[in-house]
């Protein structure tokens, strides 16, 4: 008797009717209503050996087109709506990326459109955020609700950006970083763990006490002597021969700084641990059924803290990201909220590595476009700009991501007998 | 293998769950736990597998000493453990199930899954479980489930193999299937030690059978030996094991349902296209296994649930309650006793007396305006307990304080203290000593020979054969039958498995 149970999910009608409305709009105001005006796609930059052609193609032309192939992938999600078939995920990804050409287009009209330069600087500023979600992915997988992102970035940032300055060492610097964010994520596993503390309470304690220390640091001591502590300067760009010089992924990913090599290193290796290894599947195990884990001789606590702990440090070199990865010194609160974005990436990842590193790059971008369209066409507000990507967000979490299924025992303390 | 238990006691705080408890078990023996709900099996057998600490006393395989430190050491010493709930991750594969824990692997700590998934089936060929190494846990039955367990146990060379009430989950033809295993398992050498408080299976499979009470081995027993010798001994008095009762005088037609189509939390249909009724005077039944739509439908019919499609109906006495709140549905009549009085029975931090008047809280004897009338409910509350012999102090006690059996009788006497004309009652006994099982059994028969519509939902086929004028059986979500209560186990069985005549 192994047959599965009936199961009879309603797929219902979200999707095609989400898909459709947001390709109406691409349609009427990027098209119908758009700008006139050439806009140029460049693939390669200036500087770049190989060039290739731009494309180029009219501003109000792209608009329609994008807006009639966005009606087409609603139409067949309807279709699949209608055999109660769930819509494909490969699908909301064209769809999303249509439209993020067509908004790109309609800004760049008679200009043109860097794409490298774009998804470069998006994938470097997403880096703090993707290692921050690699944090809380680590953490609540094994059933620990980690608030607490925010200061481990924090407090990497804040150590990079000394303790390199000290001792004109950027190694040093990432060391400290991870070991000091990797020591504020034991505390909170140990008050989840051992003292089955309010695991939200002392997260939302860790970042204000980082806060705390790290602008009375800043205040008392980074801005008196500057010059010597807080100074670090950023890590030299290592280009990757031969691959760099692929048109677009060439620059954009083998054309860095370690930090972002590294982080996309792991982000594959955390994926691959957590669900082809041995140590992921008892992890797992742990975050789902704690009970059921420790029947079968896996220590819960113990996992628990491993994890929670190897994340903080994850996070602490996300940190250094911000600083010696990115802008120099450190500057007060300098994770300005990446920590809680990087929360929501988690989410809208489902707990998955892949999945959250490729929220956390539609953040990046978001951040990037802002400064690009400002720059690009002054006349639109930027803060509606800014707005469109976080737009596209909660409607992919409402409509296409669906219900996700957080780890069974996350935020729930393990008390044995 | 021989395993001893010597001299085990523990305590949590000043309630001591096991004293100086001494057991014996032979290799290749079905030895029977025999116990009632909350006398301490449980307990006994979470110790033995490194989930707790004795106190006192210490445990011996084959004559040497063991100390487990946790249920790693007891797995590794060869006793596995099958637990009432289920010890799987139901996002999980059966494969990584069975694996958890001893994972055959490759280079880098990589899972080797081909290696995994033959051990399963392995196993799973051997006895004849037939499981699908690559099935999701949660799109299992429970029968299978619990087959995944005994091969995740037998997988891990467990010669000593404990089972705790396996047989809640399952249907009769299920605990037919299991018993079989079970001789199976002793036959090929390995011990078993089966908990249970039902005293028709200890008769059909044990070697020996140990009572267990309030803590305490009171003695140990043949299984030829009489059913109300067992009974006598596992409750510590003489009892009734039938439940007296007149034939049904049949009134009018209380309740009616048509076209019941409920969702349930997974947005699937857990009742589809349901419809009867239920006389004044009778007590319907519910019977089936666990899970196939009783829980959603009982809670449909207090208008937790709201129905699908236009076609659902509901009439009580000839007024329609279809879309209606609770609180119109309780006001119109209808008395309700949840299957959790844990989560949904009872507010466990208030006391008796709050607990008492949780559905009458406004606009009734209880109240004096906007305030609590505090001296009545004082006077009421201490009524009710005389009246449905709730064994507590007072009436003031916080009712997690109190026993499984005086807290469900707390939920009983508030339930019928109030003038209706249904009562639902959603495994009203489930983990409750004898005593008040009894108790409230009369109660529900009081209530029918009232002239009130009673629906029973149980999946104890003992009561429902006790208490039932008529037994609906639901298999996934239909009813497949409603039969007399005379049909044989036998018949009730294939129901309850979806076997239509």
């Amino acid at each position: 008797m192994t047959t599965s149970k009936e199961t009879e999910v309603k797929v219902g009608y979200k999707s095609p009717i989400v898909m459709g409305s947001i390709g109406l709009l691409t349609l009427v105001f990027l098209g119908l209503l758009g700008r006139d005006g050439m806009v140029a796609f460049e693939i390669s930059r200036r500087n770049d050996s190989l060039q290739l052609p731009t494309l180029d193609i009219d501003s109000s032309l792209l608009g329609v087109l994008a807006g009639l192939a966005m009606f087409a992938l609603a139409g067949f999600s309807l279709s699949k709506a209608i055999k109660n078939l769930k819509t494909p995920i490969w699908v909301s990804i064209v769809f999303g990326a249509i439209g993020i050409t067509a908004l790109l287009g309609w800004l760049a009209a008679e200009k043109s459109v860097p794409i490298a330069f774009i998804t470069g600087t998006a994938l470097v500023l997403a880096v703090p955020i993707i290692l921050g979600a690699m944090a809380g992915i680590m953490s609540e997988r094994v059933g620990i609700t980690n608030i607490a992102i925010e200061g481990q970035l924090l407090t990497g940032a804040f150590m990079a950006a000394v303790v390199s300055s000290i001792t004109d060492n950027f190694l040093f610097g990432v060391i400290a970083a991870m070991v000091t964010s990797a020591l504020v994520s034991m505390i909170l596993a140990v008050f989840s763990i051992k003292f089955l503390a309010q695991q939200i309470i002392v997260g939302v304690v860790l970042n204000v006490l980082v806060i705390g220390v790290t602008n009375f640091l800043y205040q008392q001591w980074l801005t008196e002597d500057a010059e010597n502590v807080n100074f670090p300067g950023t890590m030299d760009i290592i280009k990757i021969p031969v691959l760099s010089d692929i048109p677009i992924l060439g620059h954009v990913f083998f054309e860095n700084r370690i930090t972002v090599f590294l982080a996309i290193l792991i982000v594959p290796t955390i994926w691959f641990i957590l669900f082809k290894t041995r140590l992921g599947l008892r992890a797992r195990a742990v975050g789902e059924h704690p009970l059921a884990a420790d029947t079968v001789g896996i220590n819960v606590g113990r996992t628990r803290f491993w994890w929670v702990t190897i994340g903080g440090s994850i996070a602490g070199l996300g940190g250094a990201a911000l600083t010696i990865g990115n802008a120099g010194a450190f500057g007060r609160e300098m994770s300005g909220g990446f920590g809680f974005i990087a929360l929501a990436v988690v989410i809208l990842g489902r707990w998955n590595p892949i999945y959250a590193s490729l929220a956390a790059l539609l953040f990046g971008f978001s951040i990037i476009l802002r400064v690009w369209a400002n720059q690009v066409s002054p006349g639109i507000p930027t803060d509606f700009i800014t707005m469109v990507p976080y737009v596209v967000t909660i409607i992919a979490v409402v409509g296409f991501v669906g219900k996700s299924r957080p780890p069974k025992a996350l935020a729930v303390p393990y008390v044995k007998g | 293998m021989k395993l001893e238990l010597r001299g085990i006691t523990k305590r949590f705080g000043a309630v001591t769950a096991n004293e100086d408890i001494d057991l014996v078990i032979e290799p290749g023996e079905i030895h029977a736990l025999l116990g009632e709900n909350g006398a301490g099996k449980s307990t006994l057998m979470n110790v033995l597998y490194g989930l707790y600490t004795a106190d006192e006393g210490h445990i011996e395989i084959d004559g040497v000493r063991q100390n487990f430190s946790g249920p790693g050491d007891a797995m590794a010493a060869g006793i596995g453990m099958v637990h009432q709930h289920f010890m799987l991750i139901p996002v999980f594969t059966v494969a990584e199930n069975v694996a958890l824990g001893h994972e055959p692997t490759k280079a880098l700590g990589v899972i080797d899954i081909a290696e995994a998934k033959k051990q399963v089936l392995e196993i799973s060929e051997r006895f004849g479980f037939n499981i699908d190494p690559d099935a999701l846990i949660e799109d299992l039955p429970v029968g299978a489930q619990q087959r995944v367990e005994i091969i995740k146990a037998l997988s891990r060379d467990a010669r000593i193999l404990v089972l705790d009430e396996p047989t809640a989950v399952l249907t009769p033809q299920e605990t037919d299937e299991l018993m079989e295993i079970m001789r199976q398992l002793a036959k090929s050498g390995t011990s078993i030690v089966f908990i249970t408080h039902k005293l028709r299976e200890v008769k059909a499979v044990a070697d020996r059978i140990t009572v267990i009470r309030l803590g305490k081995v009171v003695g140990s027993a043949k299984p030829d030996a009489a059913t109300s010798e067992l009974a006598s001994l596992m409750v510590g008095r003489e009892v009734m094991l039938t439940v007296n009762k007149k034939p049904a005088a049949m009134g009018d037609v209380v309740l009616e349902v048509e076209h019941i189509t409920v969702l349930d939390d997974r947005s699937q249909k857990a009742v589809n296209e349901v419809s009867f009724e239920v006389r004044g005077g009778e007590i319907l039944a519910l019977a089936g296994v666990q899970g196939n739509g009783q829980t959603e439908l009982a809670e449909f019919l207090l208008g937790l649930r709201k129905p699908m499609g236009s076609k659902a109906k509901v009439n009580l006495n000839g007024k329609e309650i279809t879309n209606k709140s609770v609180r119109e549905v309780l006001e119109s009549g209808v008395g309700f006793i949840p299957e959790d009085r844990q989560s949904d029975g009872l507010v466990s931090e208030f006391t008796i007396a709050e607990n008492l008047m949780l559905n009458s809280s406004y606009k009734s004897r209880f109240t004096k305006g906007l305030n609590i009338n505090f001296a009545a409910r004082k006077l009421i509350a201490k009524e009710l307990v005389e009246q449905f012999d709730v064994r507590t102090p007072s009436s003031e006690t916080v009712a997690n304080k109190l026993s499984g059996g005086n807290q469900q009788k707390v939920v009983v006497a508030r339930e019928l203290s109030r003038e209706v004309s249904l009562l639902i009652a959603s495994q009203p006994t489930r983990g409750v000593d004898v005593g008040s099982i009894e108790f409230i059994h009369e109660q529900i028969i009081a209530e029918r020979d009232a002239g009130k519509a009673v629906i029973l939902i149980s999946s104890e086929l003992d009561e429902v054969l006790a208490l039932a004028d008529r037994i609906a059986v639901m298999y996934r979500g239909k009813i497949v039958g409603i039969v007399e209560p005379n049909t044989s186990r036998e018949d009730l069985g294939k129901l309850m498995a979806g076997v239509t005549a």
